[in-house]
């Protein structure tokens, strides 16, 4: 059940954003951007944390959970720290993400050279 | 290519056979084929992350916050691997926007534009358009978390949490 849950919850985010992408000027990045502070958003009110209690990974995998990491970790903090959370939080949530796409780019662009583009 | 000023009629059958190419390599509503792709590939990508949330969960006996950590390195890891073997991009071109939302998207455009201005410097190429995308991703949602936790200190000590 989890896995046909995290399926279509996780294909439905990524219509919505296709549909943006073929019907309006949006980039890709745009679009990637605009999904952060969304899931940021949902993430602050509380609402997400319940879709991704729903779908799992289909929650968490696109790019809205990683806003959904910082809105969370950035309320978690405040409880702990009070104020200097607000500044701390949402990145130390989102270390894992953000250290692992640096190194792994890293080393993958070290060892990897692009493809000729056709 | 046959063409020139008086050649109009050799042209029109060209021109028809390009028409005809053209009708049938374009589908009839790319939007509507582009939607089930996005579905398709980006649902398979959340069930492959959902795999590997279980086996950490279940078998390697993780926590719940832990295991959704380490689940997104994982799919950085296999997206940033796959852009270097060139493969994502192959599936991006079927996928569109199911393979642009999940994290490992976010991972292909970190690793893409590193792979592409390595030949620019290991400091201002690489590194730096490492974060062409990526950057605004992580300005955005940093700030956002920011806003986020300042108004959510404010409610604390306005109405009490």
């Amino acid at each position: 059940m989890d896995y046909l849950n995290a399926f279509w919850v996780g294909g439905l985010l990524c219509v919505i954003a296709q549909i943006l992408i073929d019907k309006t000027k949006l980039t890709p990045a745009r679009i990637l951007v605009l999904y952060v502070v969304i899931g940021a958003i949902l993430g602050g009110i509380g609402i997400y944390d319940k879709l991704v209690d729903f779908a799992g990974a289909g929650a968490t995998v696109p790019l809205m959970g990683f806003g959904n990491v910082l809105a969370d970790g950035v309320m978690k903090a405040v409880d702990q720290s009070g104020f200097i959370g607000i500044i701390t939080g949402g990145t130390a949530a989102a270390a894992g993400g953000i250290a692992a796409a640096v190194f792994f780019g890293f080393l993958v662009a070290l060892i990897f050279d692009p493809k000729a583009k056709k | 290519m046959p063409g020139g000023n008086n050649q109009n009629k050799d042209n029109s059958g060209y021109k028809k056979d390009y028409q005809d190419y053209i009708e049938k390599t374009s589908p009839k509503s790319p939007l509507f084929k582009d939607m089930i792709m996005a579905f398709l590939f980006g649902g398979a990508i959340c069930v492959i992350g959902q795999a590997f949330m279980n086996l950490y969960k279940d078998v390697l006996n993780m926590d719940a916050e832990n295991a959704k950590i380490a689940v997104s390195v994982t799919m950085v890891f296999i997206g940033a691997l796959l852009t270097g073997l060139d493969i994502y991009p192959k599936i991006a071109k079927y996928a569109g926007a199911g393979t642009i939302v999940p994290i490992t998207g976010f991972a292909n455009s970190v690793a893409s534009p590193a792979m592409e201005f390595k030949r620019e410097g290991l400091v201002l190429g690489m590194s730096a358009k490492m974060f062409v995308v990526a950057g605004p991703v992580l300005v955005y949602g940093i700030t956002s978390s920011v806003v986020v936790g300042f108004i959510y200190w404010l409610y604390k000590i306005l109405i009490g949490g």
